[in-house]
C-alpha cells in the first residue's frame, strides 16, 4: 500500500487589519515543532519605486516617508543622501545635527514601540502600557520640531525644511530626562525578572554564520554579534562628531534582541543631548541647483537596521531608477534560520523579535489529517502567555498580579 | 580592512572587469559582463567577506543592469557589481542565492518585475506580482506606462 506522508501546515496571515504591513508565513508543523517556513510578502505592494520614477528629485522625499510611518525619518535621510552623492551638496552642518537628532528621536519612539509589543506578546500588558505611555512624549516633540507625529517631511536635498528652534531646546531636555529615567525602570524591570530570563533566553536564535547569509542587519544582527551600524560604519549626517557606542550582544535569542534595543535607547538619549549642546548656527538648507547624470547610494540606520536607496539620475529633473531596501526585507527571510525547531508558542515571539511591522497573527488554522482546528488571533496569544505563566511557576516566581493578566 | 587594503584586494579581481567606476572614494562600481558575475560576487562575499545589502535591476533600454550592492561595513565602502545583460529578448543571469541565501527574494523579485531569469535559482517563485497577472508583463521596463 502506498504511503502518504501528510504534512500539517500552519497559516498565518496573510492580512491584518490593524497593521501595515501583510504577510503571509506557512509554517509546516510537526505537532507543536515548526519544521519549515515559507514566506509570501507583497499583498500591499504600492508600486513605490515605479512612481518615484513620475516625480520630481524634490517631491522624492515626501513618496518615500510613506514606506513606513515609523521610519519616516529614515527612508527619506537615505535617499536625500544619494541624490546629495550624485550631486557632490555640500549640506549645512546645523542641518546634519537636525537630521541627527529627529533620527534618533525616530529610534526612541520605535524601540518603544517594540519592548510594549513584546510584552502584550508574551502576556506582560504592564508594559505595553508603560512603554506606549512613554514613547507619547517623544512623539509630541517631533511634533512640535517638524509639525507632524510621524511622516516628518522635514529633510530635503541640501539640508531641512524646519529647524530646531533654540527655544525647544530646554524642553526637549526636559523630557529627555523624564524618557531616560523610565527607560531605565523598564529596562531594570526586563533584566531582572526571572520569567523573562526563562521565557527569552534561548528562543528564537539567530546564529552569526545565518545572519551573516541572510544578510540580516539593525537590532536583529547585533542581537547576533554581528556589530555592524551604519552610523558607525559609514558616518552620515553628524554621528562621527558624537560620543556614542554600538550596542551587540553575542546570544542571537529574543533576550538579546531586546537588550539591544533597550540599551540603545539610552545611546539615542545620550546622542540627542550631546547633539543639542553643540548644535552649530547657521542656516539649515544649501541651494541645489540641478542634479547632473549620475547614481548615488544612500544609507541610513533606520530603528530596524539599514534602509538603502539607490538613485539614478540622467540629468533630468526626475530620477530615471530609484531602488529602495526597507530592512524588514533582509530580517524577514532570516525566520527560515531562527524559527525552524522552535513551538508554535515561541514562533509569534520570534517573529516579532525582528520587529517587521508585525502583522497577521489574525487568521491562523491549524490543518492537521482530518481534524481541523482554528487558532484564532486570541487562543495564539493564550497560547504564549500560557507558555509563561508555566514558566513562572517552574521557577516559583510571585503569582501574577491582576494587572499583569 | 581599512579603504586602502580593500582597493588593494580589489585588484584581483579586475581581470574579470570590463572597467572600474568611482564616484568617491567610498564608492566603487565594478562593470562586468553577465557571465563574469557570480565569481566576482563570491570573490567579494566569501573573500573579501563583504556583506550583500542588495541587487538592483535596471532597464537601461539597450540592456538591463543587474546591480550587486556589497558593503565593507569596516570602513564603509560600498562596492556595487553591475552586470550587463545584453539580451533583452531572453534576459539571463546566473543567481547568486546557492552562495548567499539573502538574495532569494530580490532576485526573484527582478525576475517579476523585469523578466530577468537567474539560472541556477533554488526557488524562483513569483515573489511582488499576484498569481493572476500575465505572463510576459514586467511592470518595470520603460515599455510599460503607469
Amino acid at each position: 500500500m502506498k504511503e502518504t506522508v501528510r504534512k500539517s501546515v500552519l497559516a498565518v496571515g496573510p492580512f491584518h487589519p490593524l497593521q501595515e504591513e501583510m504577510e503571509f508565513f506557512q509554517l509546516t508543523v510537526d505537532g507543536e515543532t515548526v519544521t519549515d517556513i515559507n514566506v509570501r510578502i507583497s499583498y500591499n505592494h504600492r508600486g513605490i519605486e515605479k512612481l518615484s520614477e513620475t516625480l520630481q528629485f524634490d517631491q522624492v522625499p515626501f513618496l518615500v516617508s510613506r514606506i513606513c510611518g515609523i521610519c519616516s525619518a529614515s527612508h527619506p535621510l537615505a535617499y536625500v543622501q544619494a541624490v546629495e552623492e550624485i550631486a557632490q551638496v555640500k549640506v549645512p552642518e546645523r542641518a546634519l545635527y537636525v537630521r541627527t537628532i529627529i533620527n534618533e528621536l525616530e529610534r526612541i519612539h520605535s524601540h518603544l514601540l517594540w519592548v510594549g509589543l513584546a510584552g502584550h506578546f508574551i502576556g506582560y500588558d504592564t508594559v505595553f502600557m508603560w512603554a506606549w505611555k512613554y514613547r507619547e512624549p517623544v512623539l509630541d516633540l517631533l511634533e512640535e520640531i517638524t509639525g507632524n507625529r510621524n511622516n516628518y517631511g522635514n529633510v530635503k536635498i541640501g539640508g531641512c525644511r524646519e529647524d530646531i528652534p533654540d527655544e525647544l531646546k530646554p524642553k526637549i531636555l526636559a523630557e529627555l530626562d523624564v524618557i531616560e529615567k523610565k527607560t531605565e525602570m523598564l529596562t531594570k524591570a526586563v533584566l531582572d525578572d526571572p520569567v523573562l530570563h526563562a521565557r527569552l533566553k534561548g528562543v528564537g536564535v539567530l546564529k552569526k554564520s545565518d545572519g551573516i547569509d541572510f544578510a540580516v542587519t539593525g537590532p536583529t544582527a547585533r542581537g547576533s554579534g554581528i556589530d555592524i551600524d551604519v552610523r558607525h560604519d559609514d558616518p552620515y549626517a553628524a554621528y562621527s562628531d558624537l560620543d556614542w557606542k554600538v550596542i551587540s550582544q553575542p546570544e542571537g535569542d529574543v533576550f538579546a534582541k531586546a537588550v539591544v534595543r533597550l540599551l540603545e535607547t539610552f545611546e539615542s538619549i545620550k546622542m540627542i543631548r550631546e547633539a543639542l549642546k553643540k548644535l552649530p548656527k547657521g542656516p539649515v538648507v544649501a541651494e541645489v541647483k540641478e542634479i547632473p547624470p549620475g547614481e548615488g547610494c544612500g544609507h541610513a540606520e533606520a530603528p530596524r537596521g539599514e534602509t538603502f536607496h539607490y538613485v539614478r539620475s540622467d540629468g533630468g529633473n526626475r530620477p530615471i531608477r530609484h531602488k529602495v531596501r526597507a530592512p524588514s526585507y533582509v530580517n524577514v527571510p532570516s525566520f527560515k534560520a531562527s524559527c525552524i525547531g522552535e513551538s508554535i508558542s515561541d514562533v509569534t515571539l520570534t517573529l516579532a523579535a525582528v520587529d517587521p511591522c508585525y502583522s497577521c497573527t489574525e487568521r491562523v488554522a491549524v490543518v492537521d489529517g482530518h481534524d481541523t482546528v482554528i487558532h484564532d488571533y486570541a487562543s495564539l496569544l493564550q497560547l504564549s502567555r500560557a507558555k509563561t505563566a508555566r514558566l513562572r511557576k517552574e521557577i516559583g516566581a510571585p503569582e501574577m498580579k491582576l494587572e499583569d493578566i | 580592512m581599512n579603504q586602502e587594503e580593500l582597493d588593494n584586494r580589489l585588484e584581483e579581481v579586475t581581470g574579470r572587469l570590463i572597467g572600474v567606476e568611482r564616484t568617491q572614494e567610498n564608492r566603487v562600481y565594478l562593470l562586468c559582463e553577465s557571465e563574469d558575475v557570480y565569481d566576482v560576487c563570491r570573490f567579494l562575499f566569501s573573500e573579501l567577506k563583504l556583506r550583500f545589502v542588495i541587487a538592483t535591476g535596471v532597464d537601461a533600454e539597450h540592456c538591463f543592469e543587474v546591480l550587486h550592492h556589497f558593503t565593507d561595513d569596516e570602513c564603509g565602502c560600498m562596492v556595487t557589481v553591475k552586470a550587463f545583460v545584453r539580451d533583452r529578448e531572453n534576459p539571463e543571469l546566473d543567481s547568486i542565492t546557492p552562495l548567499i541565501p539573502g538574495a532569494e527574494w530580490i532576485e526573484r523579485e527582478i525576475h517579476d518585475i523585469l523578466g530577468i531569469a537567474f539560472t541556477h535559482h533554488p526557488n524562483l517563485q513569483r515573489l511582488i506580482l499576484d498569481d493572476d497577472w500575465p505572463e510576459g508583463v514586467y511592470p518595470l521596463r520603460k515599455e510599460v506606462q503607469r
